[in-house]
């Protein structure tokens, strides 16, 4: 590709997309990010390429493989443009159909689309999708029929027309009045203000700068910025350009968890062709501006998400995080003033510039604009990356786009914010989706994590989950964290254990207080926010683990115990059979029986027994302290 | 100088050809490690020596780097990878059962090597495939809401292709 110069830019522009506004062949797009791939998607698409090839369509429709549609539960799914035809769960012996019926003739084919209870008849289109609604999809929209490999596809979409306009028309403080106006905030978590950020960082006198991309997505649960980088990494790379012009910065940095193969592998190829298109390196479509940006892969450590210890980790050290101030944007990348944000921050420049501060402002709360990307997922019925407007309540999120729980169960407590986060209950529905409203409960914002949990879980077990993970993850450098961490999983564990005292409570409260405000980085800072939150809105729970040796969600492992309900059993003996502890005996009634001195709760039992039946049944606290009392040890 | 035979003349060589390719300033570091561990699979001391100085760093400090990311191995590498994700989704979804019941089959515990078969069990902090856990990735392929039952499909498969190398890296 030759390099590219304004007018070229505006010559592809013009060029149009196509497919969107219903002129040219229909585009049947093919989601397949990494949860499309783990779901098939890469031999759905090979149908659908062999099949377009047999029948000599490749004039007539267009197929294309795209990154994430959102409802990531569906994959791989199938949109057809522009109806926007929506099919779920595609299957390879299925894609000559949909590619004759609705790729070449417009037809919707109802038995291969979405149904469920809430939508008896089926529903035809994406919009009409219950998941689909009460949405905001600014950034995912932008996905749903680009190709992520493609420049060209990028440019038609309008790509880099930001860029053009702020090399073009706006002085560096220009572009940054702008983004301060939007008001937008760090989609990391910590909700700084982004424009406020790259205008401190204008202003040290040092030289170079640099500039950071934090694709460093660790917590577990969370996965937007994978979304995003390997849907639309182009969006990203435009940001970071705007925002080197922006701030003087010369090279950029695209740390990115090892954990992401795809993401790595797309965003390196979208960077080559940004090299290799002018779109990189000396005087960019032909102005004074140069930039460098290069990839860093992590290396499996969630510290490395907190940013001096990116910085370390970028730099060839451990990632361990130092005391801040100096903040980065004074001294960051080897002492130099360095703007670190995270991937949706990045993704969401490109849309500012091109619609305005004024635009963007006008969605979400006073203090909190724009949309983000969360992923919703856990215990609900649809579950994905979804984007709504800031200010949109939980319930909106859980109740509506999520469907409500999954199993008729109900839905007791969200975990948002990850292990930095806390376990907001039902109660609190009501409450707005912003950086000042979640942390006034004890959460925080975070990255984006929404994981649903209904009264299967026991928020005991993942309270010592997270902290589990904390411990791990601690750097070790100071004290509070490191031993503060390992104090709170030793006492966790014995209450989960049912070894717990009442006592044990308060000590919680007070080492998480501890590590609070002792604590050298936000990791130690924030670990203990799952258990303190768990123990503000679900006291009773640990006291019923401490008091009654009961674990309500019959997930703590020492304190249930499996029974078979004779009333359910058939007497197959398929649990019999499976037992590899020989813990299963024909009792007189000729059905089986767990002994339980002989059972070591695997489950087994459990998942083979025939869903008709489902006779194997948890038990815990007083039923449980009576069978133990028999003498036979026979449930 | 010693001289070095077999297995670890090889990881030196490939530690001189990479350092061809990626010159030693500290910010290429963690890149020739990821590198090295992509060839070897793990670190013989050797190479680790090797990068010190190469770096102009102290073994210890390579050492520490090593330590710290779990992208890094120190022992002799598995053919077989198996990943089995502890994401917060995964867990509410029971992928601490998912765990036991791989432990119980292969008879190793979480982060355990059967250097006979060379079958390593790993968990992995979060694939960041929430929506469709739980999942398990066997040598790169991903298994998605795995049950119980599935978990002895995986491991009969495993034995199926004794022979073949595990490729991705996740």
């Amino acid at each position: 590709m030759e390099p590219l110069k304004f007018n070229l830019l505006k010559d592809l522009k013009t060029a149009g997309q196509g497919s969107q506004n219903g002129s040219g062949p229909r585009v049947i797009s093919l989601s397949a990010a990494s949860c499309g791939q783990a779901s098939g998607a890469l031999e759905v698409a090979s149908a659908f390429e062999s099949a377009i090839k047999e029948l000599g369509l490749e004039d007539k429709v267009k197929f294309k493989l795209t990154g994430c549609h959102g409802f990531c539960q569906l994959e791989p799914d199938i949109i057809i443009f522009p109806e926007k035809y929506f099919y779920p769960l595609v299957k390879v012996e299925n894609a000559k159909r949909i590619l004759l019926e609705s790729g070449l003739n417009g037809r919707f084919i109802p038995e291969l689309g979405f149904k469920d209870e809430g939508t008896p008849n089926g529903v035809s289109r994406l919009e009409e999708l219950p998941f689909y609604q009460n949405q905001l999809r600014w950034l995912i929209d932008q996905q749903l029929d680009l190709d992520p490999l493609s420049l060209e596809d990028y440019l038609k979409h309008g790509g880099f027309q930001a860029l053009e306009a702020v090399l073009s028309e706006l002085t560096p403080p220009e572009v940054i009045g702008e983004i301060v106006a939007s008001g937008l905030r760090g989609r990391g978590g910590a909700g700084f203000s982004t424009g406020l950020k790259w205008k401190l960082a204008r202003e040290v006198a040092a030289q170079p700068k640099y500039l950071v991309c934090n694709g460093d997505e660790g917590d577990p649960g969370a996965y937007m910025d994978r979304g995003i980088l390997e849907s639309n990494p182009y969006s990203v790379l435009e940001g970071m350009l705007i925002g080197g012009y922006a701030v003087g910065a010369t090279r950029g940095f695209i740390y990115v968890r090892q954990e992401y193969p795809l993401a790595i592998e797309r965003l390196d190829k979208a960077i080559s062709s940004l090299f290799q298109a002018g779109l990189l390196g000396e005087k960019i479509l032909g102005s004074d501006f140069s930039f460098e940006l290069e990839l860093v892969r992590g290396a499996g450590a969630f510290v490395s998400g907190e940013e001096t210890a990116l910085i370390a980790s970028v730099e060839g050290r451990r990632a361990n995080p130092r005391q801040r101030p100096p903040f980065p944007v004074v001294s960051g990348l080897w002492g130099k003033p360095t703007v670190i944000n995270n991937v949706e921050t990045w993704a969401n420049i490109p849309l500012i510039v091109k619609k305005g501060a004024a635009w963007f402002s006008k969605t979400g709360t006073d203090k909190s604009k724009g949309t983000k990307i969360f992923s919703l997922v856990g215990q609900v019925k649809y579950s994905g990356l979804i984007e709504v407007p800031l200010g949109i309540s939980l319930n909106e999120i859980i109740n509506k786009i999520g469907g409500g729980a999954k199993s008729g169960k109900k839905i007791k407590a969200v975990q948002i914010g990850g292990p930095s986060g806390g376990c907001l209950p039902a109660e609190l529905f009501n409450l707005r989706v912003d950086y000042e409203s979640l942390p006034a409960a004890g959460a925080i914002m975070g990255s984006g994590g929404l994981i649903a949990l209904d009264e299967d879980t026991c928020l005991v077990n993942l309270a010592l989950y997270f902290l589990k993970f904390a411990c791990d993850e601690s750097c070790g450098q100071c004290v509070p964290c490191r031993i503060g961490t390992q104090q709170m999983v030793s006492i966790l564990e014995k209450i989960t254990k049912g070894q717990g005292e009442l006592a044990d409570l308060d000590l919680l409260e007070k080492i998480g207080s501890t590590m609070q405000q002792a604590s050298l980085c936000g990791l130690g800072r924030t670990a203990p926010n799952p258990v303190l939150t768990a123990l503000r809105y679900f006291h009773h729970e640990f006291e019923e683990h401490i008091v009654e040796k009961k674990c309500r969600a019959l997930v703590c492992s020492d304190l249930i115990s499996y029974v078979i309900d004779e009333g359910k059993c058939s007497g197959c003996l398929l649990c019999l059979n499976s037992c590899p502890y020989g813990a299963i005996e024909i009792a007189s009634s000729g059905l089986p029986q767990i002994k339980l001195s002989s059972c070591e709760g695997c489950g087994l039992c459990s998942s083979v027994c025939p869903e008709e039946f489902q006779a194997v049944k948890k038990i815990s606290g007083k039923d449980r302290q009576q069978i133990q009392l028999r003498p036979d040890g026979m449930s | 100088m010693k001289n070095y035979q077999g297995d670890d003349l090889r990881a030196l060589k490939v530690a001189e050809s990479l350092q061809k390719s990626i010159p030693p300033q500290r910010k290429n570091l963690i890149f020739f490690l990821h590198e090295i561990q992509k060839e070897l699979g793990y670190f013989p001391e050797e190479v680790v020596l090797q990068a010190a100085h190469y770096f102009s760093v102290s073994p210890a400090e390579i050492f520490g780097i090593l330590t710290f990311y779990s992208a890094f191995k120190l022992n002799q590498s598995c053919i077989h990878h198996i990943k089995v994700c502890q994401g917060t989704a995964c867990h509410v979804r029971g992928s601490e059962a998912i765990m036991k019941e791989f432990s119980r089959l292969l008879g190793l515990k979480p982060g355990g090597i059967d250097s006979q078969k060379g079958v390593c069990l790993e968990t992995v902090n979060c694939l960041g495939c929430c929506a469709i856990g739980p999942v398990v990735v066997v040598d790169g392929k991903y298994y998605a809401r795995v049950n119980l039952k599935e978990v002895e499909k995986i491991v009969a498969g495993l034995s199926a292709r004794e022979n073949s190398h595990g490729t991705a890296e996740v």
